[in-house]
């Protein structure tokens, strides 16, 4: 059972009180990209097998959007942070790479 | 390769069955292939016999990181059908059932497939006129569907509770001739097929970088070396976007976890396949009596083989209503697979950026029942360098044009 904490409303919340919203950080495209930007803001995945970044909704709690970070092969959870962030924060970036030296970084 | 065969048997019989040969050789792999699949599942084994049997390409390794079989395909609760309801998706998955009904004899393997008739139940007003709809355009697409009353589906099905509280059948949409075979034995039948036309199979060994130049591939680095190819075919479901990353660019994929469970062994009581969307659950009867029962995936990125145990509360919860019988009985085994879902819930048959490798995925829940229609196509694709009527709409660029076959919103199926 995956155990998120929710960066806003401070509880330890199991999946069943949450809705996964898949990858984060997506940069949207819309009226006068280009067709591949588009594609690729519409369509186009990361899926890793490892450290994943993805969106993280607090449903039946305070109801917020957060973002988590999380390797998909293990099933741990490094963190979780607010959703107003471009970038995973640099503190959980350095916790990452400590746990996992071949981490190729956030892209 | 020696055929079975009731005389076979009987011979071996005397013979203490000590002269059965084994049903495919493991060779160490070659310098270099006309053809590599990576990938012996369904779907990569299929893709390799037809290459040789339809094409004549038989200088074939396929590579497989595990044992053959050993993932989706041998994971999945079997359910043939191709009531689907686009075009693209109900010539593919037709041609795959039809292929179905020889399979047997064509590989001179048993692969059980069973006919027996697979319903999908209508339990909301949107639901029948959703089958309906897909029971008129199967019937301009020349594959027999029909919308059949509640209590036909009762006679079918004795063991349904028609007239559940939350939600009462309404219909079904039947397909007579859809059913379940026997996972294993297709993965086993296309392998020993593709041994015997003198195709490598190589297990145990994991592709972990495309060698590319110039946009042409060389040839597969592996946990066994660089084995090199004249066109490279991958057919790796759960893990297609790993390999396009290896090769270069990215697939509109999510890889996700699906599961199933099989219940205690228990007489003969439903002898059709049950699929009830709207509470998401379906089920159908295994030759050894298990009760084989499936759901939803579950909703995140996941590579582990093990699913959320919260899906698996939903789906028995479902079925409890439907089937009422089962609600004591034990549940045996439960275990999961990763699936690859792209976004618009069909598969990909595709050339790619790089001329001459190839993708075969995106089946997500549903694509045992596509094994040979699938396999035949990816193998024109790869012998002519371009796709054949099959395999045309699945083409990776779709997503680009917008030109969706777009099966999860039409018919809200899983499998
Ligand atoms: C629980 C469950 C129930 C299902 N129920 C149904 C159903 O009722 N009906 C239906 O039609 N479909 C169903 N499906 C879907 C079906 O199982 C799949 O669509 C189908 O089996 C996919 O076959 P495949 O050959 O593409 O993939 P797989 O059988 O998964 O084969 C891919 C192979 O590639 C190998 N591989 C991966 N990476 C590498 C690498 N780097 N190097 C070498 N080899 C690699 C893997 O080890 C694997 O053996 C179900 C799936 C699941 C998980
Ligand atoms: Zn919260």
């Amino acid at each position: 059972m995956l155990i998120l904490e929710c960066p806003y409303c401070g509880v330890k919340a199991c999946e069943t009180e949450l809705s996964p919203g898949y990858e984060a950080h997506l940069k949207r495209f819309g009226p006068g990209s280009t067709d591949a930007e588009f594609e690729d803001y519409m369509f186009a995945r990361k899926n890793p097998k490892g450290v994943h970044f993805e969106r993280w909704r607090h449903t039946y709690g305070c109801g917020k959007w957060f973002l988590a970070a999380r390797d998909t092969n293990t099933l741990e959870v490094f963190g979780t942070y607010p959703a107003q962030s471009s970038a995973p924060p640099e503190d959980l970036q350095a916790k990452i790479k400590a746990k996992r030296p071949d981490w190729k970084g956030y892209k | 390769m020696k055929r079975y065969s009731v005389f076979a048997i009987a011979k071996e019989a005397l013979n203490y069955h000590m002269g059965w040969e084994k049903a495919w050789a493991s060779p160490e792999p070659k310098k270099q292939y006309d053809a590599i699949i990576v990938g012996a599942g369904g779907h990569g084994l299929a893709t390799a016999y037809y290459l040789g049997k339809n094409h004549g390409i038989t200088n074939v390794a396929i590579i497989e990181k595990g044992w053959l079989g050993g993932g989706n395909t041998g994971r999945n609760t079997t359910i043939i059908r191709s009531n689907y309801l686009q075009d693209p998706s109900a010539a593919i998955y037709e041609k795959a059932r039809s292929l179905y009904e020889t399979m047997s004899q064509d590989l001179n393997y048993n692969v059980m497939f069973s006919p027996r008739g697979v319903m999908m139940l209508a339990q909301t007003h949107h639901e029948v006129r959703g089958y309906m709809r897909t029971a008129h355009a199967n019937a301009l697409q020349g594959v027999t569907t029909e919308f059949i009353s509640p209590a036909r589906v009762k006679e079918l099905c004795p063991i349904l509770n028609i007239d559940g509280p939350r939600y009462p059948v309404l219909g079904a949409l039947w397909q007579a001739r859809g059913g379940t075979g026997r996972h294993d034995a297709v993965a086993w039948g296309y392998a020993r097929a593709c041994s015997a036309m003198g195709m490598d199979i190589i297990q145990q060994c994991e592709v972990t970088g495309v060698r590319s130049e110039g946009g042409v591939v060389k040839g597969v680095e592996t946990t066994k070396g660089f084995i090199g190819c004249t066109k490279l075919g991958v057919v790796v479901a759960g893990h297609s976007g790993q390999l396009a990353e290896m090769a270069g660019f990215r697939l509109p994929i999510e890889a996700v976890a699906l599961q199933a469970l099989v219940s205690e062994p228990v007489k003969p009581c439903m002898d059709v396949v049950v699929m009830a969307n709207t509470v998401h659950g379906y089920m159908s009867q295994s030759d050894k009596g298990e009760m084989v029962i499936g759901g939803g995936t579950d909703g995140f990125n996941n590579y582990t083989q093990r699913g959320s145990f919260h899906h698996i509360e939903e789906t028995l919860r479902a079925l409890v209503e439907t089937f009422p019988m089962i609600s004591r009985l034990k549940m045996l085994r439960q275990w999961g697979g990763i699936v690859d879902m792209t976004g618009d819930r069909s598969p990909i048959i595709s050339k790619t950026p790089l001329g001459n490798c190839f993708f075969n995925c995106g089946w997500g829940t549903g694509g045992f029942k596509a094994i040979p229609g699938s396999g035949w196509a990816m193998a024109e694709l790869m012998a002519k360098g371009e796709p054949g009527a099959l395999a045309e709409a699945f083409n990776m660029w779709r997503f680009k044009e917008g030109q969706f076959i777009d099966e999860s919103v039409a018919a809200g199926v899983a499998h």
